[in-house]
């Protein structure tokens, strides 16, 4: 196979709009756990990948947050060359069951792909959904590709946290040749990958099995080991030759608003905690962890946790589930097609809503949570139109849940136990310098820690940076790229 | 890949004291810490105080009564079975003074959270008094340990069969009556008792940390389930607690949040009793 993209053979789908993918009917999934789009078969993999025009210039792979190849592995796709397409994405993704579900395509390789031209009803090349066929190939075939690992070169490396960005630096650390081990505070591998995400967005069978691919591959996974806690960082920082804190956002931000300790009221970490880390949706037949029944609930936030929560809850078949939002549909955070399928779903959107108090039910449990309505005045700094409220209109939400989606900080757990590890003042996020090195020494960050909230994609993207300063670090004791042709990681698979 | 029970107890009714292998908490845990369990994949994640460790054993000490589902698999098992997960030492610890007269008030099974506490008041120089509430006689844990350590040790019971009739708060008055000049008071039990023990030191101006027990999930700081409020403000009980200035703590609001599952739990520990009827032989968690 030939990484250049030379005219494919075969002739290409001149379709404007992408193959469409078939996904499961609202009025059915909304009483079910199981994934909404059902994926593509291999006939409308590769008609999809036929759209790609094998453009020179590559746009898409620039907006690839990780540098995916992606013309090459749809050249390969539209050849039915599935093993060999695989191949190409494992080069620099491990784990692309996972980010064809997840990563905002339209933000990155998919909006800056040369097809997509909406004005002209055109539409980008279907990158992501082939991504996801691939990476559910490989699982439906059990096709093992593991990378070939470079001989051992004696160095320890531990990662904190095994969120999107600490996986992403174990699968190129342990191709480097390096011992790698995951530590984990949870029972479960994944961060967010498996407490946040809604299994009907990302099965948790689908993210066990890349963690199993990893082990397979030497990566040692210690979990119930909150390190900062179990084992303090200096110690770790002893024992290992290099550390990589991928500890990840988890510390939810409230309103701040009267009533937010009533019975009833959520963080959207704690719901989404207990439905899908501990199955809470399964109480209590299959889990032991409980959620409340809930008749009417409303959400709080617009972002893809927003969306998550209102879909979860719309699963626990309430009467209504309202979306509360303090701006206009322009400036919602979450991705189009979270918001979609949202919609379908029959999440009921108040926009332009503010919440100011959530009101008591005379138990201690919530009854109504009361909004100010809002309109957009002028740009503010971010130059999104400034809310600002209609004076004398508020509006009563009778609910008995409130799930808070508003976004979280990072996690204190580790670095609270860590003074002299330097963190920005305000934010709590830890400060690396360009190559994701702390003031620590042999000590590196990525992720969530480092951005505050971000993307799984944009964690993996940051723990690459990091894994590639860290082998580079490990060999020469200097992180830094200084011969730029360097810098990806990943050069040794085969073929 | 559990953490075997090494040594198995009855305390008193439905109040079991577990030795488990643990060797980096017993190495890194203090006084006021807890750990979280689950006693099987699907089960909760329930926090626990440690009550003793041993690091030279590698082992931790925790003391449970049986509250609910969780609560009884786990009194189901015995030694030599293991614990399915444990993640610790988590929480803050205790802020042991020195060179003070401090007073720990327990109540029920809080009584095994004194006991770390008092050892480590005591290895620090302190003079230590216990005042440890129960039920009733049989209910009265951890006695023995307790005196052994403490410089006093003051026992009520409510029905008067052991000790001195009456509540934790009133031997406490009769402490700083007497002129004991007490520095700070350090509660635990359930949580109207630590409210009135609060209550009692109050007018006093006698320093006096209460350690909360809100529902946990993580215990990591993730979900904020265990948030409650002081001076105003909330606070994590699984980061910035268990222990917090008890004067400042909205003990009210506390209860009204831990009994927010009390129905689910109801639901949870019929339906194990059921399981347990039907299949006497498979039902505790060791099968699971």
């Amino acid at each position: 196979m030939t990484d250049n993209a030379k005219k494919p053979k075969k002739v290409l789908n001149k379709s404007k709009t992408k193959v469409p993918m078939r996904e499961q009917d609202p009025k059915e999934r909304i009483y079910n756990f199981e994934e909404v789009p059902l994926g593509y078969n291999e006939i409308e993999a590769t008609q999809e990948a036929l759209r790609c025009i094998q453009c020179k210039n590559k746009p898409c792979q620039a907006g690839c947050p990780v540098g995916i190849d992606i013309p090459a592995f749809l050249k390969l796709v539209g050849e039915k060359d599935f093993e060999g397409a695989l191949r190409k994405i494992k080069e620099k993704n491990f784990l692309p069951a996972i980010c064809g579900r997840v990563c905002p395509q339209e933000d990155q390789c998919e909006m800056v792909c040369t097809l997509n031209k909406p004005d002209k009803g055109r539409e980008p090349g279907g990158i992501g959904r082939v991504e996801r066929f691939l990476g559910d190939y490989a699982m439906e075939h059990n096709l093992t590709i593991t990378p070939e690992i470079a001989p051992a070169t004696g160095k320890k490396v531990a990662i904190i946290g095994s969120g999107p960005a600490g996986l992403t630096a174990a699968s190129d650390l342990i191709q480097k040749g390096h011992d790698v081990t995951v530590f984990e505070a949870l029972h479960k591998p994944g961060g967010v990958l498996f407490y946040g995400i809604p299994q009907f967005r990302l099965p948790k069978e689908i993210l066990l099995r890349e963690v199993s691919g990893l082990e397979k591959m030497g990566v040692k996974f210690v979990m119930n080991y909150p390190v900062g806690k179990a084992e303090s960082l200096r110690s770790i920082r002893e024992r290992f030759d290099a550390v990589m804190i991928g500890t990840g956002a988890g510390l939810p931000w409230f309103l701040g608003i009267p009533g937010e300790n009533l019975n009833g009221v959520y963080s959207a970490n704690e719901f989404l905690t207990r439905v899908n880390l501990m199955g809470g949706y399964k109480f209590p037949e299959g889990s032991d962890t409980p959620i409340k029944k809930i008749k009417r609930i409303a959400v709080i936030g617009a972002g893809n946790t927003a969306m998550d929560s209102a879909r979860t809850a719309k699963r626990l078949q309430p009467e209504v589930v309202y979306l509360v939002y303090r701006r206009s549909r322009l400036e919602m955070p979450a991705r189009a097609e979270e918001i979609h399928h949202a919609e379908q779903e029959g999440i009921d959107f108040n926009l332009l809503h503010s919440p100011v108090e959530i009101v008591d039910d005379g138990k201690g449990a919530v009854g109504a949570i009361r909004c100010q309505e809002m309109e957009l005045g002028e740009p503010d700094a971010s130059g999104r139109r400034r809310p600002i409220p209609i004076e004398g209109r508020i509006k009563e939400f009778a609910v008995d849940t409130v799930v808070i989606a508003i976004g979280q900080g990072p996690n204190p757990l580790l670095t609270a136990d860590v003074p002299e590890l330097e963190r920005d003042a305000r934010k709590g996020i830890i400060v690396t310098n360009e190559w994701m090195q702390t003031s620590l020494e042999n000590c590196f960050a990525a992720g969530d820690i480092v951005t505050g909230g971000a993307t799984v994609i944009l964690a993996m993207g940051q723990g690459r940076k990091a894994a590639d300063a860290i082998h580079r670090y490990l060999l020469t004791g200097d992180p830094a790229d200084h011969d730029a042709t360097g810098s990806d990681v990943c050069g040794h698979l085969p073929g | 890949m559990g953490n075997k029970i090494t040594f198995a107890k009855e305390l008193a009714p439905q109040t079991k004291l577990f030795e488990i292998e643990a060797e980096h908490i017993a190495r890194r845990g203090k006084a006021g810490q807890f750990i979280i369990l689950r006693v099987n994949d699907e089960g909760e994640r329930i926090p626990l105080t440690i009550a003793h460790r041993d690091p030279e054993k590698g082992t931790i000490t925790l003391v449970f009564q049986v509250v609910g589902k969780t609560t009884e698999m786990l009194a189901d098992l015995d030694a030599g079975d293991e614990i399915h997960d444990l993640a610790g030492p988590l929480g803050k610890a205790t802020e042991i003074p020195t060179d003070k007269t401090v007073v720990c008030v327990g109540g029920g099974i809080g009584n095994a959270v004194v006991w770390p506490q008092i050892q480590a008041l005591k290895e620090a120089g302190n003079k230590t008094i216990a005042i440890l509430g129960a039920r009733t006689k049989e209910l009265l844990i951890l006695e023995d340990e307790i005196k052994a350590l403490a410089d006093e040790t003051i026992i009520t019971t409510d029905d008067g069969s052991y000790g001195r009739q009456g509540m934790v708060t009133h031997a406490l008055e009769d402490l700083i009556q007497r002129g004991e000049k007490i520095d700070e008071v350090i509660t635990i039990g359930p949580v109207v008792m630590m409210k009135f023990v609060c209550k009692t030191t109050e007018p006093y101006g006698i320093p006096t940390q209460a350690s909360l027990n809100p529902i946990m999930v993580d215990g990591t700081g993730m979900c904020g389930a265990c948030r409650v409020t002081v001076d105003g403000k909330t606070r994590f009980a699984c980061v910035e607690g268990p222990e917090f200035d008890g004067h400042k703590v909205d003990f009210d609001e506390l209860i009204t949040r831990l009994n927010y599952y009390k129905p689910e739990e109801q639901v949870s520990l019929s339906r194990y009793h059921q399981s347990k009827l039907e299949s006497p032989a498979d039902s505790s968690a060791k099968t699971q």
